[in-house]
């Protein structure tokens, strides 16, 4: 039960990472990138062959994953600066198919729609399950804990206001002397950087991916945290992604209760009340649970 | 390699063709709602299963089973909309659009539920390809590619001669003025999402016809549907069409220099090329 918890918890650290990632693109850049699950992807197998065909070490795996997320993700977004936000929406979700379609189809890099697995983790050989999803409990919570405090800092830093700048109008702050491309470029690498490395924790973790598990599904799953949690606000997406982990793996204690339903049923009704759940939240509480509110400075200071 | 050329073009142009419907229907309801209403992909699912129902459990022919699907589809737009979409519209395109993504993953798992996750073909007589020369065609492929030439004409006719079709250009071109005139854009809204999705779903049964479907058939065709609207102008219906048939024939003709999983990777290059050299597609944003 305990060792189920710290997977759980986990799941719930990978997926904060996640929603952190995409509050640096979206809630604090304000430019929409739905091909969040291709970013997440190319951080998992980059840093899956880098330590299992590669033979490199983990940590060097995970720092690949998040330079090659960041490097895909700016150069993404430097083609597409120019668009509306209407057309990225269409450009970010083809680009996470696109990587989709890659992952099924060179087989000989990714063992195509059969995944990956046998990924190594850290001392997963030495350890006990148990210990070892206390270990990678502990290892992700850290991780988190860092990026957090890292974007909390960045928030609330002269970069992070001129970025607010931009997001609210991007015009305004052209004027006021703010270049407009190399923040936002920042900001979308960043981003991906961070959502890549949420891939490469994902990939050691559970030792196993395949391309179905990049469906666009997660990125709604992430999004729902973000807007459950408020937008634009760390803090808010991480309690939104534990939220969201709290309800996925809370429904399954309520299928013992629909034990007629098959396994497809089931999975699939509760695909409905993930999908449900965000549209009703976005209507109710179109700014969070916790909206933004202006940032103070990150350490208060004694007066002087 | 190159005596295949013709045969190609042949595919590409009645791959072009049947695109071209729900790729209008994508664009049309851009025009007027003004967001890109990813719920397309579970629309398509949904008419594609609504016609295999009227194909296989009422036995009923391809016609009249589109007609179901073209219905069933769009009622399912129409109403999806009023609910989920409609009241977060004011938020802004962007929260209207991952809302989208939330109601394609809802009514997808519907279909899921209700279906399960098996592959299922329509129950439609085989019959042989005809010749012509070297390129071979299937009598299948013909009649579905005159079915949506007959429905890309009704819509043209649609628009440019009824006052429904009137006020929906009015009203994607300039809302205030619409407005004024005493157009009730609301109410445009509504057919529009209803004729869209409807649309949307006589194109995923479209492609079911040549292939099976499962829930998630939809999705395989979003790639084309966003490409052949945007490559010919997001919120532009001609565009659609011939962004459609850009796409479709250079899907096929991907087939020269790639290999043929790749397919649907030529929609995403279609968008990226179109937008860094004509941001605004082939025909511009203009409705019709």
């Amino acid at each position: 039960m305990l060792s189920w918890l710290f997977s759980v918890a986990t799941f719930a650290g990978i997926y904060a990472l996640l929603a952190l990632g995409i509050n640096v693109i979206w809630g604090m850049g304000g430019m929409i990138n739905l091909g969040m699950a291709g970013f997440f992807a190319l951080g998992a197998y980059a840093s899956a062959l880098a330590t299992g065909a590669g033979a490199l070490p983990i940590p060097i795996g995970l720092a690949l994953a998040a330079v090659l997320a960041a490097l895909a993700g700016g150069l993404l977004c430097r083609l597409t600066l120019r668009l509306r936000g209407d057309y990225l929406a269409i450009v970010t979700l083809g680009f996470s198919e696109l990587i989709r379609l890659i992952a099924a189809n060179e087989i000989w890099m990714t063992n195509g729609s059969d995944g990956i697995s046998g990924i190594p983790g850290p001392w997963r050989a030495e350890l006990s399950p148990f210990q070892f999803n206390m270990l990678s409990c502990a290892l992700v919570t850290l991780a988190v804990l860092i990026v957090w405090a890292m974007t909390e800092r960045l928030r609330r830093s002269p970069w992070g206001r001129a970025l607010r700048a931009i997001r609210d109008d991007d015009t305004a702050a052209a004027v006021a002397g703010k270049p407009i491309t190399r923040f936002k470029v920042q900001a979308f690498a960043l981003g991906a950087a961070i959502l890549g490395l949420a891939g490469a924790f994902y990939a050691h973790y559970t030792s196993y991916i395949a391309p179905d598990i990049f469906r666009p599904l997660i990125t709604i799953y992430i999004f729902l945290a973000l807007t459950a949690g408020g937008t634009g606000n760390s803090t808010g997406a991480v309690v939104g992604a534990i939220a969201v982990v709290a309800v996925l793996e809370g429904s399954r204690f309520l299928e013992g209760w629909v034990s007629v339903l098959g396994g497809v049923e089931k999975a699939a009704l509760r695909e409905i009340v993930i999908g449900v759940a965000l549209i009703a939240i976005m209507q109710l509480r179109p700014r969070g649970l916790l909206p933004e509110t202006p940032p103070g400075p990150f350490l208060k200071r004694k007066d002087t | 390699m190159l005596d295949l050329l013709p045969q190609f073009l042949v595919n590409g142009i009645i791959t072009g063709a049947l695109l071209a419907v729900p790729a209008i229907g994508f664009t049309a309801i851009f025009a007027v709602l003004r967001f890109p209403n990813f719920a397309v992909a579970s629309h398509a699912t949904v008419g594609a299963f609504a016609g295999f129902v009227a194909n296989v459990t009422f036995g009923l022919p391809a016609i009249p089973s589109l007609m179901f699907a073209f219905l069933i589809a769009g009622l399912v737009g129409l109403v999806s909309d009023e609910i989920a979409l409609k009241p977060l519209r004011r938020y802004g395109a962007l929260t209207t659009a991952i809302a989208s993504i939330a109601l394609t993953i809802v009514l997808e798992n519907v279909v899921r539920f209700f279906f399960g996750n098996d592959l299922r073909g329509y129950d439609l007589p085989l019959v042989r390809d005809i010749r012509f020369g070297d390129i071979r065609v299937n009598p299948q492929q013909l009649e579905n590619m005159a079915l949506a030439v007959v429905i890309m004409i009704a819509v043209f006719a649609a628009l440019k001669f009824t006052r429904m079709g009137k006020a929906m250009r009015a009203v994607a071109d300039n809302p205030g003025l619409a407005d004024l005139k005493g157009i009730d854009a609301v109410m445009v809204g509504r057919v529009v999402a209803f004729v869209g999705m409807g649309l949307v779903g006589v194109g995923g049964m479209l492609f079911g016809l040549g292939t099976s479907i499962d829930p998630l058939t939809g999705f395989r065709f979003i790639l084309p549907i966003f490409a052949a609207a945007v490559v010919g102008g997001l919120g532009s219906i001609p565009g659609a069409v011939l962004g459609a048939m850009v796409v479709g024939i250079g899907e096929e003709m991907s087939a020269l220099v790639l290999e043929p999983a790749y397919k649907s990777a030529v929609g995403f290059f279609a968008i990226v090329l179109v937008l860094t050299f004509r941001p605004r597609g082939l025909l511009g944003e203009r409705a019709y």
